[in-house]
This record gives structure tokens, sequence and C-alpha cells, in this order.
């Protein structure tokens, strides 16, 4: 069986350990860098990217997230979890800064204008439902990373190598196709 | 095809926050104190409500002026109060892209009757409750999370641990009922039978319920949390101590970290004066702002 962590600050943690439980795998809460030992993968949930760099900061454990992520493990980062990811980040410091992307936070305006939408991503699937709640997108991709799916002409989820980061949430919604592609294809 | 406004889109914002701790503040400089502490949104108010109450009178929604020197100060979403059933103050909020708004008994409600039908916006709210028919009454008009009542500005936690402990007892209940007995507790809770199935079927509330009113240190928010809570408002518990930099760091990290006891220890101490509290007993029947609402 499959251990994924799931980083456990804030955020969407029961809806991405529910997710990867459905999908076979034994699912790791990660509050601390002990919890870190032994995983097949990672999980960085959405939420608010600050608290969770706060807390990341707080509790050492943003080096050890990102030493994994240097030593190939990999990781999916999703909304906040992709801000976190993302090399470079538009008018803000970067985090863990691995995934070789350039990102900007709050891309669509504010939360009366998040929005859900279909997503034909043809790696993955046709219509895969994707809600965008305060989402960043990826405004340039480095070399070697792949664009999996853009939405309004932005990047919403692109892969490199062992990394994959989208803008929106698919642990808000009953599909895990995407989840499912990370989890089999990836780890 | 986008869709703005969706049911999910709605919950879903609310789902971001859990775990997290959402802070009243009065003005650019207290957002920004609240934001480098680790909250994970804040509520724009012209007074916190331990000021409500010293104040007396009729308290409404902010001086927009104050709700958009928030905005512009922080990164964080920004959430702000509309009066119960105040159709207007609530669209203007919305207009002015308040990511949240909170339709709350904490200020003097608008109508005596009836709550606003908030399936009806584009904007998600947040509402009270202190029981699980209340719960599901807000839920049924469109409230996409929900928060204890507790007894604002008091920064007594007595009524916020009454409120979860009820509703989340109630949900068990409800989750123990075979379904003949779902259209009977239904008519006793006054609450939605449809609702009352949702949470049969999902084993909990279909929305976040954050915990509220009266929380005055790191150790209530754990008990909050300890107790079920999704997440923590601090109203006016970080702004009224001493040190509020020091008290909203604490509140944070004691909101994640709630089964740390040792670490909840390290992080109460020294903190200062917290605010001063009120007990209950003390209020007036009219001087509790938990008892509006319907």
């Amino acid at each position: 069986m499959k251990r994924i962590g799931v980083l456990a600050l804030q955020g969407a943690v029961r809806e991405h350990v529910q997710m990867l439980e459905s999908l076979g795998c034994e699912a790791v809460l990660i509050k601390q860098s002990a919890d870190l030992e032994k995983l097949d993968g990672l999980v960085l949930p959405g939420g608010e990217s600050t608290t969770m760099r706060k807390l990341l900061n707080r509790y050492e454990l943003l080096e050890p997230i990102r030493t994994l992520a240097k030593q190939g493990l990999p990781m999916f980062g999703t909304c906040a979890g992709l801000i976190l990811l993302a090399k470079e980040l538009v008018d803000y410091e970067s985090h863990l800064a691995v995934m070789d992307v350039v990102v900007a936070r709050n891309s669509y305006g504010r939360q009366v204008d998040s929005f859900e939408v279909k997503l034909d991503i043809p790696e993955i699937g046709e219509a895969i439902p994707a809600v965008f709640i305060r989402a960043p997108h990826i405004v340039s991709v480095g070399e070697g990373v792949e664009v999996l799916a853009a939405h309004d002409g932005k990047i919403v989820l692109a892969k490199d190598n062992h990394l994959l980061g989208c803008s929106f949430h698919p642990e808000l919604t009953s599909d895990a196709r995407i989840l499912e592609y990370f989890v089999s294809s990836m780890v | 095809m986008k869709q703005t406004g969706t049911e999910l889109v709605k919950r879903g914002m609310a789902e971001m926050q859990k775990g997290g701790v959402i802070m009243d503040v009065i003005n650019a400089e207290q957002a920004k104190i609240a934001e480098a502490a680790g909250a994970v949104a804040v509520m724009a108010l012209e007074r916190v409500p331990s000021d409500i109450r010293k104040a007396g009178g009729v308290a409404r929604m902010a001086d927009p002026r104050i709700v958009e020197e928030v905005m512009g100060a922080v990164s964080i979403p920004v959430m702000a109060k509309a009066r119960i059933g105040h159709i207007v103050e609530a669209r203007v909020l919305e207009a002015m892209g308040v990511d949240y708004i909170d339709e709350s008994e904490v200020l003097t409600p608008a109508d005596e009757e009836f709550h606003l039908l908030k399936s009806d916006y584009t904007v998600p709210f947040v509402c009270g409750c202190r029981d699980l028919g209340e719960a599901a009454r807000r839920i049924g008009e469109g409230a996409s999370m929900l928060r204890t009542k507790g007894e604002p500005g008091t920064g007594n936690i007595v009524e916020a641990v009454r409120h979860i402990r009820k509703v989340n007892a109630q949900v068990r209940k409800v989750v123990g009922m075979t379904e003949d007995e779902l259209m009977t507790e239904a008519k006793l809770l006054g609450a939605p039978f449809e609702l009352l199935r949702e949470i049969k079927r999902l084993g909990r509330l279909p929305v976040v319920n954050f915990a509220a009113g009266g929380v005055a240190t790191p150790a209530d928010a754990a008990l909050m949390m300890e107790l079920g809570a999704d997440g923590v408002f601090v109203g006016s518990g970080i702004f009224k101590s001493e040190n509020p930099e020091k008290f909203a760091r604490a509140i944070v990290e004691a909101t994640t970290h709630y089964k740390d006891y040792k670490l909840i220890a390290e992080i109460s101490k020294e903190l200062g004066v917290p605010m001063k509290g009120i007990d209950i007993a003390q209020l007036s029947q009219n001087e509790r702002m938990q008892e509006r609402g319907w």
C-alpha cells in the first residue's frame, strides 16, 4: 500500500485523506517533521498559503520538505499547495521553491469571481470538474515542465518531473481522476 | 461552462479555511498583524464585539471605507458583517467584493422575523447557530458556513462550548436514527427534512462549523477544536489583549496543534493579560446577543 502524506497544518486536509483512502492508499497526516518518514508521496492541500507558510516556518517543516522534493519524492500541490511548490511567485516571496514554474496568486479576482468549470485534460480524461477558489495560475513554466491543462489562456495544471501542481481543487469534487493520475503514474 | 457562486464554490471557500483562525480587525494595521500571525481570514469591523457592548445603541454594517482599507491591506480573504435580514447591507458588501459575509447577531437585527435568502447571492455567507435546528435553517437559506454563536464580546467560552456540544450531539443523534424517524426529528428541531437526510448520509454537517463567541486564550481555541469545531473566530480576544501580535500567533498555533499540550503550555507563557471577561449571568436577557436570530 502506498503511503502518502498530507500536509495537515490547515485547509482541505480531510478531503484529500478521504480521496487517497478511496484510491487504496494509506494517508498520513503531516504536522511536524517527524511525520515525514517513509513516505511514497506528499500532497500539499488547498488552504491559505500565507498561513501554511507561517506554520511551516515555525515547525521547521520547510527545509525537510524542500530536501525531500529535491531528493525526488513525488509531490502534488493543489491551489495553495501549488503556491508552496512554485520556484517563483509574482509579487511575493517564494516558499518551497522546488517546482520550475512562476505562479501568480489570486489571479481570478476575489471570492465572488471564484468558479467551477469542466476541463478536458488529454493526459488524464475529459470533463474533469475543477473548482477555482480565489485561485492562482501558472504564469510560465521552465524547460522540461509539461503543461497538462489550461483554462481561458492560463496554465492551471503542470508537471515538473515528480512534481505536480494545479490551480484548482480536485479534492472538493467526487472525481478522483487527477489524484489517481498522481498516485498511479507518479508515485 | 464557467459558473460562479455555485454551492460548491461557496462551501468550498469555507473548506479552505478549516483548521484556521479568523480574526476581527478594525483597520489596516490590525489586519496586517493578523495576516502576519497566520490568520486564514480577517473580519473587517467598525468595532469589536466588546466595544459594541460598551457603545450600546444600534450596531450596523461597518463604514465601507474601513472594509475597503482592510481589503487593500492584506492578501488573505476579508469578511464583513451585515445585520440579520438587512438585504441592502449584504448587497453593498457583495458589490464591494468582500469574500464572505457574516449575517451576524453581533449587529442589531434589521428583521425580527426573516433571515436573508443567502442562496440568492454570489458571495458566500456564514451564520451563527446554537443548535442543529438553527444550523439547518441557516443552511436551508443558503449559508455556506456556520459558527457557534457563543456570547460575543464576553471573553467567556462557556456559551460557545454549550453550542458546539449541542450541535454535535444533535448531529450524532440524527446520524444514528433510522430513515423513518427523521421527519419527526425535523419537526421537533424546526429543521428542513432533506437536510437531515443529507446529514445522516454524510455523517456530519454539509458545511464547516467554526467556533465563535468568547474565545479569549490559546487554550480556549484548542478546547473548541477538541470539541469538534473546524476552526475558530476570535473577536475581541486578540486586539483587546495586552500583546496582540504574540496573542494572535499563539492562538493560530494552538488551533493547528490543539492536541499538543506541551506546545500550548509553551506558547501560553507570559502572554500578558487577556481581555477582561464577563460572567454570562451578569448579562440581562436583552444584552445576550445569542438570543438574536430565529
